[in-house]
């Protein structure tokens, strides 16, 4: 059997950093939004929402450290979704 | 492996995957706000300042520090700690209710300004406008639900962490309910800069 999560522990101060570096990035997606960078600001705004998520996937929800089935079930979600996505906006833009 | 052996990894997978239809259907969600974003994103810009950023800010601050004391719980609970751990799931379910209070507060505003779904302020404005306040409560609503419930999750471990049913050996309650208010965490994350930011 592949090992778990179940056995790994995280410490205190690893889940403290990670904590700094989301507040971080809450702040700086605050100031960049109040920056007038056209179209770009959206894009901006949903990247950094996506880093701040991969933090919380990998070191909260521990995805770092789960078995390789966990990891490629997850992908493989995001990957429907972002198929779904896809269609859609291929399908509003040519109407 | 006897019957009594808890089957860790499955226990885990089956809380992951219904996180995954926890996944579609918010991102259904944010699949509409995205279309009609572009369909209608003059109006959906000047919809979104309306919305007050201190509040969407504090209560992101308030998500993530609860998730970040949900994380040490379980780190508490592994190490043997188990007061530590009974305080830091506490912690982590009081910003929870302070979250549900900031949006009483904050629902409550916008519905004394007479913008709630179907009032008649927001019939008579433009189409994106409705949109734009239908989508937030929608989104915002149904995304309080599940911290009511990520309250309900997390008092049950608290339960179970008293009475010692959960332990540094066994505390997939403990796990998949932190699993549950980190996902409720994650899509705070998305809703933040969609309602909130948008300039």
């Amino acid at each position: 059997m592949e090992s778990s999560s179940h056995e790994h522990i995280i410490s205190y101060a690893k889940l403290f950093g990670v904590l700094c570096s989301l507040l971080s990035f809450t702040a700086i997606t605050i100031g960049v939004s109040r920056m007038d960078l056209g179209a770009l600001n959206i894009w901006v705004a949903i990247l950094i929402a996506a880093c701040k998520a991969s933090f919380i996937l990998l070191f909260f929800m521990h995805l770092h450290y789960e078995t390789r089935l966990l990891k490629i079930t997850f992908v493989g979600t995001i990957g429907c979704l972002a198929i779904l996505i896809g269609f859609v906006f291929w399908d509003i833009s040519f109407r | 492996m006897n019957s009594r052996t808890p089957d860790k990894a499955g226990v885990k997978l089956g809380m992951w995957l219904f996180l995954y239809t926890e996944i579609m259907l918010f991102g259904g969600l944010f699949i509409l706000y995205a279309v009609y974003y572009s369909k209608y994103t003059g109006v959906f810009i000047e919809a979104g300042k309306s919305l007050d950023i201190t509040i969407g800010a504090l209560n992101t601050v308030i998500l993530l520090v609860s998730s970040f004391t949900v994380a040490s719980a379980i780190t508490a609970v592994q190490k043997k700690a188990q007061r530590s751990a009974i305080t830091l799931v506490g912690i982590s379910m009081v910003f929870g209710v302070l979250f549900l209070v900031n949006k009483y507060f904050e629902w409550g505003h916008k519905f004394e300004a007479g913008i709630y779904p179907g009032s008649p302020d927001l019939s008579d404005a433009e189409a994106g406008k409705s949109l734009f306040f239908g989508l937030y409560y929608l989104i915002t609503g149904l995304h309080g639900i599940h911290i009511i419930i990520g309250l309900i999750l997390l008092s049950i471990s608290l339960y179970f962490i008293t009475t010692k049913r959960i332990h540094a050996t066994r505390f997939a309650v403990l796990e998949n309910s932190g699993l549950y208010w980190h996902l409720v965490d994650l899509i705070w994350v998305f809703i933040f800069p969609l309602f909130y930011l948008i300039l």
